[in-house]
């Protein structure tokens, strides 16, 4: 990934075709990687809305009343469903590689994929339900 | 110096990836869909300024709002290098996007220490 190789002044140019900067749309594969790397960037952007809810909570019920009122407006709608769908890539390909980044072993014998990957999706129900449940309680 | 960095910053790329897939779907459902859209009563300001009272949720948010921006800046410094080939860029990406997930968590610690 960060091997920049530098050469010395006397070392001979290696030979590099360029690549377009578009490589990525030429195989659904590549362009899936490309979008599963993006929603990076609305996970920061999420992490952004939430500071900022919380510092209009600092500043006050009007500053507050204020922010609340602003995410109805189609702009913010219109962000935060393609945030959504975004974060949502990001949750499904993340527990999907879980496998893959971590082998689990049970009595020296490797689990399937499909339970490591599919024990992250039961967490995940149930942290979303006790989140929900606590903001949503009244 | 960078060499030494490396492992603890992909440390805080897989955490920061792992709490953003758990947690940011609830929260960016609720709070940017289920909420202002009414398909769910919304908590009142009083009733999440309590919430925010108690120390637990306070380490709870500074967690969920830093670790994540520590993976996007881990993540989006490889997009860059990879997908616009700005290879020569190296060091000015890199500062500036760990230099905003830095500012990012000192104004979330600044906040969450107001709240209290």
């Amino acid at each position: 990934m960060s091997d920049l190789s530098r050469h010395t002044r006397y070392h001979p140019r290696w030979y590099r075709r360029r690549m377009s900067v578009w490589w990525w749309l030429k195989n659904p594969a590549y362009s899936k990687f490309v979008l599963r790397e993006l929603t990076s960037v609305f996970v920061a952007l999420f992490a952004i809305l939430f500071l900022w809810q919380l510092r209009a909570l600092v500043h006050g019920p009007d500053a507050y009343a204020q922010f609340t009122a602003r995410l109805k407006a189609p702009l913010f709608l219109t962000i935060d469903t393609v945030a959504f769908l975004f974060v949502l890539f990001h949750t499904i390909t993340w527990f999907n590689l879980t496998p893959t980044a971590m082998v689990v072993r049970v009595r020296g014998k490797r689990v399937p994929d499909k339970i490591v990957a599919g024990s992250n999706y039961i967490v995940w129900v149930l942290l979303s339900g006790i989140v929900a449940w606590i903001l949503t309680r009244g | 110096m960078t060499e030494r960095l490396t492992p603890f910053l992909w440390i805080l790329f897989s955490l920061g990836g792992t709490i953003a897939a758990f947690l940011f779907p609830v929260h960016l459902f609720l709070g940017g869909l289920a909420f202002p859209l009414g398909w769910l009563d919304a908590p009142s300001y009083e009733a999440l300024r309590g919430l925010v009272q108690h120390p637990v949720v306070r380490l709870y948010l500074f967690v969920v709002i830093s670790l994540p921006l520590f993976h996007w800046a881990h993540r989006f410094r490889y997009t860059l290098y990879d997908g616009l080939q700005l290879y020569h860029l190296t060091v000015l990406i890199a500062v500036l996007c760990y230099g905003a997930a830095l500012v990012g968590t000192a104004v979330a610690a600044y906040t969450l220490w107001n709240l209290a």
